[in-house]
């Protein structure tokens, strides 16, 4: 889909909102793509990590909502450690799961895991339910 | 005997007893003692990463609170997820008070404040630090001579840097244990990468491919047992072998350890704390082979 850059989307309100939750200057990344060299979880994301974070810059609010990465993010901590500027790419992805989460549109039903549940260590269902539902 | 407050967590009571059972009687053995935290709550396994969400940072102040009142200012645990969340949810209040006081206020019911004075340390620092691994050579009874193991960190004891319990590149305090339990180490590059973690739930193809990744690699740099600390990455690297053989026919596992196991193997402790039922590749053979 064509998007088209906008001052008022580069300068709206739902980027100081991104940079609220996550505690990071958005503005700082300057796609090294490091982050995306690091993540062990590239190939089952739809964009890679840093274009989450371009996605947010340009404030296309319709990309973060439809793609899959912030889903597949399990806050490894990986890109953290490779980043030159020092973003926190974990907090970010965690904001954007949080925007669609505080719509209370859930990422997840548990109870579609019965036939699992038992066997699944409790930690696991719980940091899911944490983390991909509201 | 030298004792500590140690904070269990769920799953060391129900899929990882394994992990609690070889971890008190290694204790012991090395001459301190796990004293379980009473009245204690699940962390939330996650630490919250959004700033204004304070709520879930409650569960981990009431833990700490009740460190407190015990006139304690220590807390040990062995589950990497229970460690990272407690560890960075700490370091959030006890080092901001605005943070600390909103939350003490929230907890109005509570007798006490909590006053932002306890560290958590992992059960791993305590063998390095406070042991030490000289000392635990000294005990090991029955070496793991011809084991090659592989250690696997994963995230959540590495990363992020504030937290870290060895250095977030290259950590070798695994690799040093198994250095003094008389076992080979093995070197394999995906010691500290994600096993996938709670995407185990929903995303089952996912971890399948993660967990492939990771053994495939061990087994490469001719791995016998791979060594875990986290009941998680154990799920998904010992269970989920179950799934991968499933897609791929011809592969073949490895076994899969809590390095509590492994150090009560050594140790020369009964091998029924190691519960061989909660193991889905078996690990009979291997501790045959260390009790001869
Ligand atoms: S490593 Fe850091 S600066 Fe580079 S693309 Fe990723 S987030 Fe941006
Ligand atoms: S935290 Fe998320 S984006 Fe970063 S490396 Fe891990 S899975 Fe990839």
């Amino acid at each position: 889909m064509p998007f088209e850059i906008s001052k008022e989307l580069v300068r709206s309100d739902f980027i100081k909102k991104i940079e609220e939750l996550s505690g990071e200057e958005i503005s700082a990344c300057y796609h090294c793509g490091k982050c995306a060299a690091g993540c062990p979880s590239v190939d089952t994301m739809d964009l890679l990590p840093n274009q989450i974070i371009r996605a947010i810059q340009l404030g296309d609010i319709e990309v973060l909502k439809t793609s899959n990465t912030p889903w597949i993010c399990a806050s490894c901590y990986m890109c953290y450690v490779r980043c030159p500027r020092g973003i926190d790419l974990c907090s970010i992805m965690e904001a954007v799961r949080q925007m669609t989460l505080r719509e209370n549109l859930d990422h997840i039903d548990i109870r579609v895991y019965t036939d699992e549940l038992a066997t699944l260590p409790p930690i696991a269902v719980v940091s899911a339910q944490r983390k991909l539902s509201s | 005997m030298k004792e500590i407050i140690y904070y269990p967590g769920c799953t060391l009571k129900n899929t990882a007893k394994n992990f609690e059972d070889s971890a008190i009687a290694c204790a012991e053995a090395l001459g301190f003692k796990l004293r379980e935290l009473e009245d204690w709550y699940c962390c939330g396994t996650v630490y919250s990463l959004t700033s204004d969400d304070l709520m879930h940072h409650i569960a981990t102040v009431r833990n700490l609170l009740r460190v407190q009142e015990e006139g304690e200012e220590r807390l040990t645990t062995l589950c990497a997820m229970c460690y990272n969340t407690i560890k960075r949810s700490s370091k959030r209040i006890n080092e901001n008070e605005d943070d600390r006081e909103k939350i003490n206020s929230f907890m109005y019911e509570e007798e006490n404040d909590y006053q932002g004075n306890v560290d958590i340390i992992h059960y791993l620092e305590i063998l390095r630090d406070e042991i030490g691994f000289d000392k635990i050579k000294e005990k090991v009874e029955k070496p793991l001579k011809n084991l090659k193991l592989a250690p696997y960190y994963g995230c959540l004891l590495l990363r992020p840097l504030e937290v870290a319990i060895d250095n977030p590149d290259s950590p070798s305090i695994l690799e040093d244990l198994i250095t003094v339990m008389g076992a080979e180490v093995v070197y394999f590059p995906f010691k500290n990468e994600c096993c996938g973690a709670y995407e185990t739930v929903s995303e089952v193809d996912f971890v399948v491919e993660r967990a492939r990744n990771i053994i495939g690699n061990a087994i490469r740099n001719e791995a016998d047992a791979l060594l875990v600390s986290c009941p998680l990455c154990a799920f998904n690297l010992d269970n989920r072998q179950k799934n991968v053989s499933l897609k791929y026919p011809d592969f073949e596992g490895i076994p899969v350890l809590y390095f509590t196991e492994a150090l009560a193997l050594a140790l020369g402790l009964d091998p029924e704390v190691c519960h061989f039922d909660l193991h889905y590749q078996s690990i009979e053979e291997l501790v045959k082979e260390i009790e001869q």
